[in-house]
């Protein structure tokens, strides 16, 4: 088992005939994924790789039932309308790689997704991965090898590394999902620790988080009350300014808020491994493991 | 990006929140002359996009045009938290009766916009926020529906107002959930809202944060954005424009990278081993060679730069295209210093053969790779 997709999982593409959807549309298929169809309004009944292409998610869904997951590749100032279309179409899985969409917009997808019951991953997401199984992203997949160890991260090449220690040190991945580099993303930490702890194939988990807000901190608190499996943890950016943008636009220190040794003090609180590099984490997974 | 305080009070003005009397100056001599168009005592207040403008004499009082003209010259030389003071705002002064605190921002864990409410406004709304936490309403907003009228009153309510003062409380609160809306805002803030000794509302002071993200829609703003009126440095400017992400910091080992954790990640292992990071900069995702040679050519601009790491994992980003920017820039490198390259992922091949018919040398874990660099730079230190 994985979780949020797997073998099953059926793809839709959305903004399929733009230069990114069209590249990562092959990549996917390349993995194994199952594309199934895109859409880009005005392009409706053209094909793309021997996809068909559709106006609208209604329509793709009306001729393919099974599709339970989409994969956004629109630009920012149309990217909002892409997920709330397919939120309302009933998508289960609703993956935002744009990035920059206005937050105003990300709070309204965003809590409609909430409402009815569909996850969002990201914006701003490197997407998700079963390897072996499905691939959800843009991920560079040949650091990615199947095993049992669950990985959410905040960070999209960050990923890749710690994802390329675990491969390396013979520690394969169940799920690794991305959750977005934005202030507001849609999964959380918190969502993502539930499903693996749920997951019956999976060990242990690896979280990545960086400085700002507090998602690591809410964490925290999940993991002390709920979690019975390992968490091994890394923090991004102890040595980062406070007031100062690290990229990401979620990566601030404000005030005292958002601290890499907040974060990293109330993980060990809660009972997570914090590790000190990336490369680490080989270390920590073979003492508990 | 934060606006200045005349831009905010625009803003509140299209909504109709009530103003001061008031005018912009960028002279003495102006700030004279509107002084003596209200008539009356006047507050005069730099315009810069810092905080804690109160506190650092930022804002000062003038009784006749006269004093005012003085006070708008010395205001007009300062410089406020390294922000020079190009205008003053020269408004009406009022008679406080009470200070209203009233803000509206986004919850990032909660994924909604909060609205903030106390009857205890003013410079120390912060201390009051840690000492009396009960003194403060904050009210989580639905993003679909938006603030009601309602939900404005209860929040009034539960903040401490009654009667004609709840119903005041709630539409300033309302107008200001417009500004909010309008605008994109990340933050919008009235701190002061007075009551005067006479029962008026007005907003004396206005604070707005635009999301940056949203400047496709708000085109008078986006054009200020690219006239250059900004809180980054020149360097800092400059990777924007190239599409980079680039921040200054304290130490002397330059930073590039692809990914913002990456980079972070990288800066943190260089201080792992001793070393001390002199910037951050994320190339962004897919950096062609042409880039890579532009984030060279900044990060060694920066004259503390004794030593450069370049941490690299391809993903969209190929080796081939950072391999050759690292070659394209060598002969237009500003100063020659050690450069430590780490380098693997998407078409890692391709980019060694380039890198080795160069004779650059390079390694592929950014572990040793950090370790290196920060031996290079103690040895440049110690020679």
């Amino acid at each position: 088992m994985t979780i949020l997709i797997d073998k099953k999982t059926r793809i839709l593409v959305q903004g399929i005939t733009g230069r990114e959807g069209y590249f990562h549309t092959q990549a996917m298929l390349d993995y194994g994924s199952s594309v199934v169809a895109g859409t880009t309004p005005g392009k409706g009944g053209q094909e793309i790789e021997g996809l068909p292409v559709f106006d609208s998610v209604i329509e793709a869904k009306e001729q393919f039932p099974k599709l339970n997951a989409s994969i956004i590749f629109v630009p920012a100032r149309f990217a909002a309308d892409a997920a709330t279309e397919a939120v309302d179409a009933g998508i289960k899985v609703v993956t935002v790689i744009t990035e920059h969409i206005p937050i105003h917009d990300e709070m309204r997808f965003i809590e409609l997704a909430r409402r009815q019951g569909s996850y969002v991953v990201g914006p701003n997401t490197p997407g998700i991965i079963s390897p072996g199984q499905c691939k959800l992203g843009i991920m560079p997949a040949h650091v990615f090898t199947p095993g049992r160890i669950g990985l959410i991260s905040r960070s999209g090449t960050l990923t890749y590394e710690v994802a390329a220690s675990l491969t390396d040190a013979g520690f394969g991945q169940s799920t690794a999902i991305g959750l977005g580099g934005d202030p507001i993303v849609g999964m959380s930490f918190v969502d993502a620790l539930k499903l693996f702890e749920e997951d019956k194939e999976t060990d242990a988990t690896v979280l990545i988080g960086e400085i700002g807000g507090s998602a690591e901190e809410e964490a925290a608190i999940f993991i002390k009350e709920n979690i019975s499996k390992p968490v091994i943890a890394y923090i991004a950016g102890r040595t980062a300014p406070k007031g100062k943008r690290m990229g990401h636009a979620g990566a601030i220190v404000s005030g005292k808020t958002g601290t890499a040794d907040g974060k990293i003090k109330a993980l060990r609180k809660a009972g997570a491994i914090v590790i000190d590099r990336p490369i680490d984490v080989d270390e920590a997974l073979q003492k508990i493991l | 990006m934060r606006l200045f305080e005349y831009e905010a009070k625009e803003a509140f003005h299209q909504v109709g929140l009530p103003l001061p009397p008031s005018g912009l100056a960028t002279t003495a001599e102006e700030a004279a002359k509107i002084a003596k168009e209200l008539g009356g005592p006047v507050v005069i207040k730099a315009q810069v996009l810092a905080g804690g403008r109160g506190k650092a004499g930022g804002i000062k009082f003038a009784d006749t045009p006269n004093e005012a003209k003085s006070v708008a010259e010395e205001l007009l030389q300062m410089t406020i938290h390294e922000h020079a003071v190009h205008r003053v705002l020269v408004e009406q002064r009022l008679e406080i009766q009470q200070e209203i605190y009233l803000g509206i921002t986004i919850d990032r864990s909660q994924r909604r916009p909060v609205a903030i409410c106390s009857a205890m406004g003013g410079v120390d709304i912060e201390q009051v926020a840690e000492a009396h936490p009960e003194k403060i309403t904050r009210f989580w907003v639905d993003p679909i529906f938006g603030l009601r009228d309602f939900e404005a009153r209860n929040i009034a309510k539960n903040a401490g107002f009654e009667g004609k003062a709840m119903i005041q409380v709630a539409d300033m609160l309302l107008r200001l959930w417009q500004v909010f809306i309008r605008n994109d805002a990340e933050l919008t803030e009235i701190n002061p809202l007075i009551v005067t000794t006479k029962g008026e509302y007005i907003a004396a002071d206005a604070r707005l944060n635009i999301d940056d993200n949203s400047l496709f829609r708000h085109k008078t703003l986006a054009e200020r954005v690219s006239s250059g009126i900004s809180e980054q440095t020149e360097l800092e400017q400059r990777a924007q424009k190239a599409g980079m992400t680039y921040v200054e910091l304290e130490g002397n080992i330059g930073i590039i990278g692809n990914g913002a954790g990456l980079v972070m990640a990288t800066m943190d292992a260089v201080k792992y081993y001793g070393g001390a990071p002199a910037n951050f900069l994320d190339v962004g995702g897919g950096a062609t060679a042409e880039r890579m040679s532009q984030a060279l050519d900044i990060v060694l601009s920066h004259p503390d730069v004794e030593a450069v790491f370049i941490n690299i994992l391809g993903g969209i980003t190929r080796c081939d295209e950072i391999a050759q920017g690292i070659v394209d820039a060598q002969p237009k490198l500003p100063r020659k210093v050690p450069i430590v390259i780490r380098m693997i992922g998407t078409r890692e091949k391709e980019g060694a053969a380039i890198l080795e018919a160069a004779n650059i040398p390079f390694l592929d874990s950014m572990d040793t790779a950090a370790k290196r660099v920060v031996n290079l730079v103690s040895e440049v230190d110690s020679a």
